[in-house]
């Protein structure tokens, strides 16, 4: 571990660069490293510097609102807060959500998933992955993507496209619907809409079996390369199905050490505070959270893709599964720790809502009327699902008026945030430390937090902006060189 | 005695419009399928006047279409450029007084304020948000009232008073300070004898007053104004209300 570097003993003497924010990621982030006069890294920190403040000005609204409201903090996974916020409603309003409605809303995820992944591999990464990460940067984005390989370019637009129609048609629109009610679902899928989803289908897990084979093939290309590419070793925490299977709505919590030790497991989440608690740190707006038993030092972990496919014992859909035990031979039979392998992950995980939502619109329950309940009235709820980044935690208590009176919202990116602050520093050790820095190293930086698709927006509510400016400062503090990249993308000095 | 006799003598946007004695300019219209804009009118009650979306030019004078009488030989013009760019900035002006989020709130599709500003294609609120801290009021159980909402149409007023008899609610206040207020020695709704089924329940034409836990039931494509636009529906022959 590099704790070591997350605070200089003197930072006061050190050369200080800044990323900032970090690109092709979703929301705000920045990254500050401190150089002595040999350039030999002494801190080096990943942090969200804007905060949005959702916990808080939810409190008064009533509670059928919050759903749709907290859909807000995100405009790639809406969908992911809406069903978590809902989950946590079902509970308040203690409702046992029909299996129509509870198919339904697995479909809606799915699609979420199959848009969110790709859009994650094809427009934000597959440019690092593909040209190189010192590449250059004019070409390091889905433009130079379109030009060099159209092909893939295409089924990655494509295939986000498909998941958002699967989104609409369950949720009323493509981005921030409101399908999804406390208790339930407001529609099913006419006959028509399924009929307009299954033309398409077959195609969509072609090309999501394609992207896997992609990624693997770049993977397998250089594995010792990727395997050590900002690379630790660490617990990963994720929901699993009470066999043990891969699932992505609904489940117990597993986490299991760096050595597959389990610490917990099928944990009903309504007490996840009972495992989880959070740090704060004075120099981020982004919590840190931690499991209890491993203390705040050690009990970081990492959620999202990698977490999942490494913590479930199968997945259940037939090619997908494949998939993960060719992922698992590969890592010798135990989890794959490389920061990298979330890549491939990710692409496993969109084969498997590829086939999960050819399996659903199969199910007739899709068009039952049959989608709403309601039971007895509860004063808090918790909701758990696996967002496309990972775990995802909405805990809501109410008044008797049915008010919020608090509320506590832990994000997928939040739980990976000391994971990306260590493969940061574990890239700046790697490959900055004692060099001439250039674009194409700050960009290792920012291919290693890539890696975890992480949406600053959602952890700390944080609006993006997109110029970055780099200064390289010596002791003193004097300018010694200064890149600045400005929101058309160009670079100037 | 037959049916009062209908004249033809006053035209709105040079369109002959039949009205009969007692009749505003309002209802002549609405009767002849001519959509003036509006938000505080609705045919069911009384004329109030207040929101000035139906100022019409009368003669060359400006007036309220839901309370000025129709007359012989009116020139009424009202679908002019500057008549809807002042009606947009009412509506405008509405939007940053209130603190009206439609992404999230539960009668976007079915609420007149956001039909009428669409009609009038509103872009952006333009003014400086007023961000005025306003109170909810969750104490009933089965209403929800949220004055962020209140443009202060007075309809709920009109509609308890007159067909619920039951003087809920009220206006209180002056100028920047006018609020609309609950009929009960606390203030809350939830200690009148307000209920569900009122009349008054259902006037809002915003999402200020809201039946609870109904938010979101009606699926995007189904809500009022989804399909057709706000003259569309309100020259349907019953007005809509908010469900």
């Amino acid at each position: 571990m590099t704790f070591e570097l997350e605070t200089a003993a003197h930072p006061e003497n050190l050369k200080r660069i800044v990323i900032e924010p970090v690109t092709r990621v979703e929301g705000h982030g920045k990254v500050t490293l401190l150089l002595d006069a040999d350039n030999r890294v002494h801190q080096a920190r990943f942090y969200i510097v804007e905060f949005r403040g959702f916990e808080k000005f939810v409190q008064g609204r009533p509670f059928w609102e919050v759903p749709v409201l907290v859909q807000r903090l995100c405009g790639i996974c809406p969908v992911s807060h809406n069903l978590a916020a809902c989950k946590a409603m079902d509970m308040i309003i203690g409702a046992t959500v029909p299996v129509a409605a509870d198919k339904l809303r697995r479909l809606m995820h799915m699609g979420q998933i199959l848009q969110s992944h790709a859009l994650h591999f094809f427009h934000l990464s597959a440019p690092d992955l593909l040209f190189g990460f010192d590449a250059a940067a004019g070409k390091r984005n889905i433009a130079g993507l379109a030009a060099a390989y159209p092909d893939i370019a295409r089924q990655g637009v494509a295939l986000r496209r498909y998941g958002q129609e699967v989104i609409r048609l369950t949720s009323g629109k493509r981005v921030h619907g409101t399908g999804v009610i406390p208790g339930g679902m407001n529609k099913n899928l006419s006959r028509d809409e399924r009929d307009y989803l299954l033309k398409e289908i077959d195609q969509i897990i072609v090309w999501s079996q394609a992207a896997v084979e992609l990624i693997k093939a770049i993977y397998c290309e250089r594995p010792d390369f990727h395997d050590s590419f900002g690379s630790y070793r660490s617990s990963f925490m994720s929901l699993v199905r009470a066999d043990g299977a891969l699932d992505l709505y609904h489940g117990g919590l597993r986490a299991r050490d760096e050595h597959g030790q389990t610490i917990f497991d099928h944990v009903d989440y309504t007490h996840y505070w009972d495992y989880i608690h959070e740090e704060v740190k004075s120099w981020s707006y982004m919590k840190f959270p931690f499991i209890r038993v491993h203390g705040r030092e050690q009990g970081w972990y990492r959620v999202g893709p990698l977490a999942r496919i490494n913590n479930c014992d199968f997945i259940p859909t037939q090619r997908a599964d494949a998939e993960r035990r060719i992922f698992k031979e590969f890592g010798g039979g135990s989890a794959t720790q490389a920061t990298l392998a979330y890549h491939w992950a990710r692409m496993i995980e969109m084969l498997h809502a590829a086939e999960a939502i050819q399996e659903l619109l199969h199910d007739p329950d899709l068009q039952s009327d049959a989608l709403v309940s309601s039971g007895a009235r509860q004063l808090h709820g918790v909701g758990v699902i696996e967002a496309p980044r990972g775990t995802l935690i909405h805990h809501y208590r109410i008044n008797e008026d049915e008010q919020i009176v608090r509320a506590n919202l832990i994000v997928a990116t939040t739980h990976n945030n000391q994971a990306m602050n260590e493969a940061v520093r574990q890239v700046a050790l790697q490959y900055l430390d004692g060099q001439q820095i250039t674009e194409g190293l700050l960009n290792h930086i920012e291919v290693a937090i890539r890696a975890f698709d992480p949406c600053l927006s959602c952890a700390t509510h944080a609006l993006g902006k997109m110029p970055l400016e780099v200064e390289l400062l010596d002791a003193s503090g004097t300018v010694l060189q200064r890149l600045i990249k400005d929101s058309d993308g160009r670079y100037r000095a | 005695m037959g049916a009062p006799a209908m004249s033809n003598n006053m035209t709105i946007d040079g369109k002959h419009v039949p009205f009969s004695d007692g009749q505003t300019i309002m209802d002549a219209a609405l009767a002849a399928g001519v959509y003036i804009p509006h938000l505080c009118h609705n045919p069911q009650f009384e004329p109030h006047g207040s929101c000035k979306l139906c100022v019409v030019s009368v003669n060359g004078r400006n007036m309220t279409a839901c309370t000025m009488p129709a007359a012989e030989d009116m020139v009424v013009a009202s679908n002019t450029p500057e008549l809807n760019r002042d009606r947009k900035a009412l509506v405008q002006m509405l939007f940053v007084e209130g603190n009206h989020i439609c992404p999230a709130c539960e009668a976007s599709g079915n609420c007149q304020l956001q039909a009428a500003a669409y009609y009038l294609e509103m872009q952006s609120p333009h003014y400086t948000h007023f961000y005025q801290p306003r109170a909810v009021d969750a104490s009933h159980p089965d209403i929800f009232l949220d004055l962020n909402r209140c443009i202060l149409c007075e309809l709920c007023v009109r509609a308890s008073r007159e067909v619920d008899g039951k003087n809920v609610f009220g206006i209180s206040g002056r100028g920047i300070g006018t609020h609309l207020v609950v009929n009960a020695a606390s203030g809350r709704l939830g200690d009148t004898n307000f209920a569900a089924t009122d009349k008054a329940a259902h006037v809002c034409p915003t999402g200020a007053i809201l039946i609870k836990r109904q938010g979101y039931r009606i699926p995007i494509g189904q809500r009022t104004f989804d399909h057709h636009n706000i003259s569309e529906v309100q020259m349907k022959p019953q007005e809509p209300e908010h469900e």
